[in-house]
Order: C-alpha cells, then sequence, then structure tokens
C-alpha cells in the first residue's frame, strides 16, 4: 500500500501487544453511519499516475507568448530558488511551534519581514497573508479596528477581482463600502474629497494601478491624516525596484501581491499577500510575525511573537482568524529578493519599464491603435484603444499562440475596445515585433 | 546565523537579471521614483544558497523525524507530487486565460483537475460540491459561515449566533466572530463530549449553527453525532465540520452521512501536502445540496458536451473568497496523492492512523495521565498533570523530546485538558519510529520522577536554548532596518 510501512504481520503484532481487535478501533462509530464503500477508482502506480499528469498538464496552453498581466506577471525566476525552497527542512516543516527546531524558518520570517520592510519603506511587516485580494480585506479590517469608523473608499482602479473579494467579505459586516470611479486612468481626487467624511476609515488604492498607470498618491495620505483616517496602498512589488515606495507616499497600511517575487504563475496560486504597517498599528496587525530575542546563554534567536493578537490565543476575539498562512511563498520571495539583490532588482524593474515602454512605441505605430491613458506615466502595463473590439482580437491572436493581453470590458463598462498589456522582462524584442505584427494584421 | 543583510557586501552581484534587447531606456519623472534602492542584500549567488542552507539545517523537518504534532497530520509528503506541481503545463499557467475568449480551452487539462478533486473530495465527505477555492483551513472555515449566512438570508431567517464547543480549534470562534456572527460556547461533558444539555439549552432560533471538529480535537468520535445534528437541524441550524481530524475517518465514514451540512478539509493534512513551514495550505470547502447554489465564485462545470468551462453567473454565490481557483500547486499534489491510493488506499489511511494512535495511547497509558480513556481515533490526547507535581510542565517533555530527535507533540491544546500532550503519529510512520518514541516517553516519565532536572533542563542540543517570548513580545525586535 503507498506510502504505509506496516506489513500485515505487523499490524496483526501491534494489535495483539495492544489486546485489541482490528474492529475495535472503529466500534464507536454506528455501523449504519460507516462507509459501504467508495465509488472512486483504484490506486494507481508512480509512473501511471505521472503518465496521466503529464497528460492533463499538456492540455494547458502554458506555452503561449504571454502579454497578459492583469496583477499576476510573467518574471524571470532563477534556478536557485527552487533549489532553495525545495529543501525539505524548509518545505515539509510545520509551523514553528517549537522555536529550538524551528530557527530556520523563524530566522527566514524574520529575514522576509526586513526585505519587506526596506522594499516598501514601512516599519513593520507580518510573515505573509494568502495573496493580494485577502491582504486588502485585511488591511480595511485593521482600518476599521484601528479608526472605530465604518465607511472605507475604495478606488474603482484597485484590481477588480480583488474589489469583488472585497465585497464578499464585507458584504454582512454593515460596512459602508463606497467603490470611486475612475477618473481618467488614475483616483479621483474630486469624488473622493467628495465622498470623504468623519467616519471614513480609510481610503485603498492601488499603484501601479489595474491599468498600468503611475501615481503619487501623497495627497490623499495627506486627505485621510488631516481627517483621522488611513491610507491603504495595495502595490506591485517588482515596480517598487524603481518607483516611489508607498511609505514614502505616507501609507499607513502597504499590502501586495507577492507572486512577482520569484514564484509561478501556477494557475492562480499559491501565492503570497504581503502587508507592512507602521509601528503604533503593529498590535492590530493579523497574521503571524517573527520576532530577535536571546536565550538564557545570550544568544540570538528567533519566535513567533505579539501573538496576543491572533486566534489561537483570542478565538472570536483575535484581529483575523488567519492560522496557515504562506510561509514557503514568502521563504521564496525572500530568496529572490536576496538573488537579485540590492542592484539586480532595481534592474529588473527598469527592463521591466523599458520593454513596455519599446512595446507602447511599436504598437502605437499602429494605424488606428491609441493609448486610452496618453497623460500617464506607467510602469510595465498599458491600456490600448484598439479600432475594434478587444476580445475579438485577442480570440484571434490566441489561436496564433499569443495572449496579447486583457480585454477591460470583462470589469469595465465603456472599455469594450481597450487592451491592457502588460510586458515584463522576460518578453524579447523578438516577441514584441511579433505581437505588434499579428495585432497589425488582425486588424 | 547572521543575518542575511549582515552578510552583504557593496557591490557584489547575485543572479543577472535578463538582458535588454529593446535597446531603448524609459526615464519615468523623478517624482514618481524611489529616491534609493532598497536596501537588499548583495551576495553572489552561492552566498545566497549557503545562506538558506544552512538555515534549514537549523529546522526539522517531517523529512528529518518523526512529527506528531497533534492536530496538524504530518504525514509523509510524497516526492513525486512536487515533480508533478513543477510541471510546465501546471506551474506556468495565467490564471486570466480562462477569462479571455475561447480562453477555456487553453486549460482544459487544469480545469479537469479541478473538477476530479470535486468528484473525489464529495465522495469521501458524502457531500453533493466542493469548492477548490479556500486558500487555507481557516479560510475554509470562513467560506463556510459565509455559506451559512448566504443560505439564512435566503430563507429570511435572522440568525445571529453559532455555538461553538470549548475543545475546537481557536479559528471556528475567529472565523465566526469576522463573518458577523456571536459565538456562544457549547461546553464538554465529562466525557470530552459535547455537552447534550447545555447543547438544548443553548439551541434557539438565533442559531446559525454548529461548528464541530470530527473527530473532536481529543481525537474521540461523538456517539452522539446524529442526535446533535437532528438537533440543529430542527432549529433550522446549519451543521458544520471542520475536517482538521478527516484522517481519522478517510473511506470508514462520510461527515455528509452523520449529518454535517458543510466542511473543509485541510489537503495540507489529510491530503499529504506539505505544510511549507506555514503554508501554503489548500481549505477546499464541501457543502450539502441545499447549499451548493452558495459556493463561490466560480464553478467549475460540466457541459452536455462533457467539456468544462467555468461558471461566474451564479446569482445567489457568496462571491468571491479568492482571485481565482483555489492554491492550484497545492491542489495538484493532492489530486495525484488520491490518484496514488485510490479507493483501497484511502481506507488504509484511516485504519493505519487509528491503529498507530491506539498503539502510542496503550504503550503510554501507564506514564502519563489519559484524561479520556478511551479507544481514540488519529490523535491521542495525554496529560501531564503526573508530572507537574514533580515540576515538569508539558512544555518540559516537548523539549526533552526534542534532544531525543523527535518533534514534540502539540502541547497545552485541546485547552479543555490541563498540561496536554496531543500525539498524532499518523498511518505513514512505521513500527520502529513509533517504538522509539514510545521509548523515549517511558524514559521521560521515569526521569521525571528520578531527575526533573534532567528535564526542565532541555533542550541542550539544539542551536539555541529556550527563547525569552517575553523579551520578544515587550521589545519586539522584528525588523532589520535600514
Amino acid at each position: 500500500m503507498p506510502f504505509i510501512s506496516h506489513t500485515d504481520e505487523e499490524r496483526r503484532a501491534m494489535l495483539e501487544a495492544i489486546g485489541l481487535r482490528a474492529e475495535d478501533l472503529f466500534a464507536d462509530i454506528p455501523p449504519e453511519l460507516r462507509t459501504k464503500g467508495l465509488d472512486l477508482p483504484r490506486g494507481m502506480p508512480e509512473h501511471r499516475v505521472r503518465l496521466h499528469m503529464n497528460r492533463l498538464a499538456s492540455r494547458n496552453a502554458s506555452g503561449l507568448v504571454g502579454f497578459l498581466g492583469g496583477g499576476f506577471y510573467d518574471h524571470f525566476v532563477p534556478a536557485a530558488i527552487d533549489a532553495i525552497v525545495s529543501r525539505s527542512e524548509f518545505y515539509t516543516a510545520y509551523t514553528p511551534y517549537q522555536p529550538e527546531v524551528s530557527q530556520g524558518t523563524l530566522q527566514a520570517m524574520y529575514e522576509y519581514q526586513s526585505a519587506i520592510c526596506r522594499l516598501t519603506e514601512m516599519e513593520v511587516a507580518n510573515a505573509s497573508l494568502y495573496d493580494g485580494g485577502t491582504a486588502i480585506y485585511e488591511a480595511i479590517m485593521m482600518s476599521l479596528a484601528i479608526t472605530g469608523r465604518r465607511r472605507v473608499l475604495v478606488d474603482e482602479t484597485v484590481n477588480p477581482i480583488y474589489r469583488k473579494m472585497i465585497r464578499s467579505y464585507t458584504g454582512n459586516l454593515g460596512i459602508e463600502l463606497m467603490e470611486i470611479p475612475v477618473d481618467g486612468g488614475r483616483a479621483n481626487r474630486a469624488r473622493i474629497a467628495e465622498h470623504f467624511g468623519e467616519n471614513t476609515a480609510a481610503i485603498v488604492v492601488q499603484n501601479p494601478n489595474f491599468f498600468g498607470a503611475v501615481d503619487d498618491v501623497t495627497d490623499l495620505g495627506d486627505l485621510a491624516h488631516k481627517h483621522g483616517a488611513l491610507l491603504i496602498v495595495s502595490c506591485y512589488p517588482i515596480s517598487l525596484g524603481i518607483l516611489k515606495t508607498p511609505g514614502a507616499m505616507g501609507a499607513d497600511i502597504v499590502v501586495g501581491e507577492g507572486q512577482s517575487l520569484g514564484l509561478g504563475l501556477s494557475f492562480g496560486g499559491p501565492y503570497l499577500g504581503f502587508m507592512a504597517t507602521r509601528t503604533p498599528y503593529l498590535r492590530k496587525m493579523p497574521g503571524r510575525i517573527a520576532g530577535r530575542t536571546l536565550d538564557k546563554q545570550g544568544r540570538d534567536g528567533f519566535v513567533m511573537t505579539i501573538q496576543a493578537r491572533e486566534q489561537h490565543i483570542r478565538r472570536e476575539k483575535a484581529t483575523s482568524n488567519i492560522c496557515t498562512n504562506e510561509g514557503l511563498c514568502a521563504l521564496t520571495a525572500l530568496a529572490y529578493l536576496s538573488l537579485l539583490g540590492k542592484q539586480g532588482l532595481r534592474e529588473v524593474a527598469q527592463m521591466c519599464a523599458d520593454k513596455a515602454s519599446y512595446a507602447q512605441g511599436r504598437l502605437l505605430r499602429i494605424d488606428g491603435v491609441r493609448l486610452r491613458f496618453p497623460k500617464r506615466w506607467f510602469f510595465n502595463e498599458f491600456v490600448l484603444e484598439l479600432p475594434t473590439r478587444a476580445d475579438r482580437v485577442i480570440r484571434g491572436l490566441l489561436q496564433k499562440g499569443v495572449a496579447a493581453g486583457f480585454p477591460l470590458s470583462r470589469y469595465y463598462a465603456g472599455m469594450e475596445n481597450s487592451l491592457l498589456v502588460a510586458v515584463t522582462e522576460n518578453r524579447t524584442k523578438e516577441e514584441i515585433d511579433t505581437l505588434a505584427h499579428m495585432l497589425e494584421v488582425s486588424l | 546565523m547572521k543575518l542575511i543583510f549582515e552578510k552583504s557586501a557593496a557591490g557584489r552581484r547575485g543572479v543577472r537579471p535578463v538582458e535588454n534587447d529593446v535597446g531603448t531606456s524609459v526615464e519615468i519623472p523623478s517624482a514618481l521614483r524611489r529616491e534609493r534602492p532598497a536596501e537588499l542584500p548583495e551576495l553572489s549567488e552561492l552566498d545566497v544558497v549557503r545562506h538558506f542552507t544552512g538555515l534549514s539545517r537549523l529546522n526539522f523537518g517531517l523529512d528529518s523525524g518523526f512529527y506528531p504534532l497533534g492536530s496538524c497530520t504530518m504525514k509523509y509528503n510524497p516526492k513525486v507530487t512536487e515533480q508533478i506541481a513543477r510541471y510546465p503545463g501546471f506551474a506556468h499557467l495565467h490564471p486570466l486565460l480562462p477569462q479571455l475568449p475561447d480562453g477555456e480551452a487553453a486549460v482544459e487539462g487544469a480545469l479537469e483537475v479541478l473538477h476530479e478533486m470535486d468528484r473525489w473530495l464529495s465522495e469521501i465527505c458524502g457531500m453533493a460540491a466542493f469548492t477548490m477555492q479556500p486558500l487555507a483551513g481557516a479560510h475554509g472555515e470562513l467560506t463556510g459561515v459565509m455559506i451559512m449566512a448566504a443560505y439564512h438570508k435566503a430563507r429570511g431567517n435572522r440568525k445571529t449566533t453559532i455555538l461553538i464547543p470549548d475543545s475546537a480549534h481557536g479559528t471556528n470562534p475567529a472565523s465566526a466572530a469576522i463573518a458577523g456572527y456571536t459565538v456562544r460556547t457549547v461546553p464538554s461533558n465529562a466525557d470530552g463530549m459535547t455537552d447534550m444539555e447545555a447543547l438544548k439549552a443553548a439551541l434557539n432560533d438565533e442559531v446559525a449553527g454548529l461548528m464541530l471538529t470530527c473527530p473532536n480535537t481529543l481525537g474521540l468520535f461523538d456517539p452522539n453525532i446524529q442526535e446533535i445534528a437532528d438537533r440543529v437541524h430542527a432549529a433550522d441550524g446549519l451543521m458544520y465540520c471542520d475536517g482538521a481530524n478527516l484522517n481519522a475517518l478517510v473511506g470508514v465514514c462520510r461527515p455528509g452521512d452523520l449529518g454535517f451540512d458543510i466542511i473543509h478539509v485541510n489537503l495540507h493534512k489529510t491530503f499529504a501536502t506539505p505544510h511549507g513551514g506555514g503554508g501554503p495550505g489548500a481549505g477546499p470547502v464541501g457543502v450539502a445540496r441545499k447549499l451548493v447554489e452558495f459556493l463561490p465564485i466560480s464553478v467549475v462545470c460540466k457541459r452536455d458536451d462533457g467539456s468544462l468551462h467555468l461558471d461566474y453567473d451564479r446569482p445567489k454565490s457568496i462571491g468571491y473568497v479568492a482571485p481565482f481557483y483555489g492554491n492550484f500547486g497545492v491542489i495538484v499534489r493532492a489530486y495525484t496523492y488520491l490518484l496514488m491510493l485510490g479507493r483501497e488506499g484511502l481506507v488504509r489511511v484511516s485504519q493505519n492512523a487509528v491503529l498507530n494512535a491506539n498503539y502510542v495511547r496503550a504503550k503510554l497509558q501507564g506514564h502519563y495521565d489519559l484524561p479520556y480513556d478511551r479507544i481514540c481515533k488519529h490523535e491521542v490526547v495525554f496529560s501531564a498533570a503526573r508530572q507537574v507535581a514533580r515540576g515538569v510542565h508539558a512544555l518540559d517533555i516537548a523539549k526533552a523530546l526534542i534532544d531525543r530527535g523527535f518533534h514534540p507533540p502539540t502541547i497545552y491544546f485541546p485547552l479543555i485538558v490541563k498540561e496536554a500532550l496531543m500525539i498524532e503519529p499518523t498511518e505513514t510512520e512505521s513500527k520502529e519510529t513509533l517504538d522509539a518514541f514510545i521509548e523515549a516517553m517511558i524514559e521521560i516519565a521515569r526521569l521525571a520522577q528520578t531527575d526533573p532536572k534532567a528535564i526542565t533542563e532541555c533542550p541542550k542540543t539544539t542551536p539555541v536554548g529556550r527563547l525569552d517570548d517575553t523579551r520578544a513580545a515587550r521589545q519586539p525586535d522584528l525588523a532589520s532596518l535600514k
């Protein structure tokens, strides 16, 4: 039997040693409640399972030339990352409840928290949340707890999938969640000011936003702070290799999706939600936190700390219900940031911007193609306005092996011709030229 | 070990990024740029690999040795599942592809994995359908409670309260509370079971449901389960099963047949995916027929021609709980595991898990207090009360086990057992391993009587000794900033 070591003889010996019969083990379950047999296939040996799964994998178009982003990106992943996270001392360990045999995990958590703080220019970070969407939800809940208020303003350029998640989670909680319509591809200052009231707990923005546009939201932080509210910024960590940080813009809580930091696309997960904040809000932050302390001999060591916030201590009064998070993904992100390093991350970010800029120039040479938001600076993603429906164009190119981008009409009214194009450092000049050529032919 | 930041040498480079073959460079205006580069480490690739190899050696993993952490089901994580999750067809697949026109055809294999997992888990748990979206156990609980809320809303019920036993995992009350419910605790009786009188007293029109771990956190199956379910249903409440302990039941009995309406399962427990030192996990949620319409968006459905598609048009759905389809990489691993086990292998899981737990129970019973002396399911909970009389606590026993090469069991949980030692051996451990662990536990019990200091001074073999938690919480040092 796979993965079970006992022989029948050993089972007999063990039962005999403890004076039980096999049927005694489940005697407490009334016979009428027991399963008569599961309607499932018989088990397969390893080689057949590999063949089967290989066939399934081959029915997925993972080899498309990808200009599809929308918050999830095909970045270069160094081989050393897999070697590091494949160390079974890391990946087969549980949450580090016993610090003396978990210093590897705990120190990595502390280093990850440090790297996130350095990247975002914030003061404290947790050891991970599930993903970028639940991270915004947790940040909103945190802002409600900190301010004691009930209204939250969410800019509509925050990833529309995340906004749907936030609506699901907060639907029953009596929270006044207001989504603020876009203004020329950026957060609508006038409308935010208009809806901002005494009961506003937080303003939530994304930078670069869902359209790829880069903004400086310092003014929104000033507005929030003037009235005792918080600024929550969701960001794309690779962009922080060159872009002004949420910390420098006065953000109070910074969150984001960490998939771009060395994690594969993996059809939507596992990903990594990161969160950082300012020291006064530490005790309202959800999730695991590692801290440095001393042992009895005065040696440095690491433990999980500030646990009085957490569900295993506070139960229904906890800041969040989160327990298992995305530990190995946080380790992946730390390994990525360490391998790329100070200079490398800046270069990757600049390369994304350079290649996107080249792609934009190349695509705008096509007749009838223009930028939807020409006044905005972008990072590695931008919105093209096509002379025809974007979904029609995408369908045609997909059949030729190119994922040209995302049709914004799926989430935004009046954007039927808008195509969201993402360019990472992985795309070559040749691939960009091919996209341009195919797009030109298809129009 | 030095922090990775302390090993940094100015100007040193690790992995070189992709080259710029487009020949252009864009200058984003300085007002939008960061002032200084992020102070990340500057190291060679070898420096980085050595650093993390060094850290890994300070860790104890399941592959290092016995890991009987109760309620966590630390069974062997088959290596082939790691290999398959890395197949490019799975690992490099963009989650937005099926949202493109005709894009579902580009992810057929992935949709089949999701659909098949739904079928397998539904059959194993006796449910009508599963969603794969919840990203961990507690996330599954929240999803399940949101489904409860949607059900009651659709029926026009005004329900405010969720009942939870005092033996429950902390995540249960936390999940119920953040979904907007008041939590009412139901005490356990002297046998460690749900106190029926207390349950009857707590049940009223305001009760949305009961969250129960099955078998419970004492590792015991509640023989009153059907009556409990009947009573909760009579109050138009729903039965939620915390499936963290499903390893005790797979192939033997199905929570749906016991009267549960909702269950979350932990793929990183029962279904052998690695825990990763704190995730990623996955907490798929299964529901009874009457709740299927409330499942989160999207749902993988089969068309008449047999092809699969994602259904986003679900008017009664609770909406989105995850951006896409769950922790897909984890789901691929669990599916691979299930294919290898098959129906006959699943039964052997619970049979051997329960045998191993009872073997440990019977062999240690004379040496440690056993507050609930019954045949257990997949785990057994002892108390160190006897040892405490000699000044040796559950924590000390845990540290003494570390020095003997074992990961300690879960300690101080469940809360209803004083000085709890919660041991879950799982089915994948051999008799020799169990015997060695039992021998170590007996030796520790003996030393606790004859030489308590030999236990209270442990661990002595680890890179650090017992750490100062109070200092960590009072003088927080949570990041190395620059």
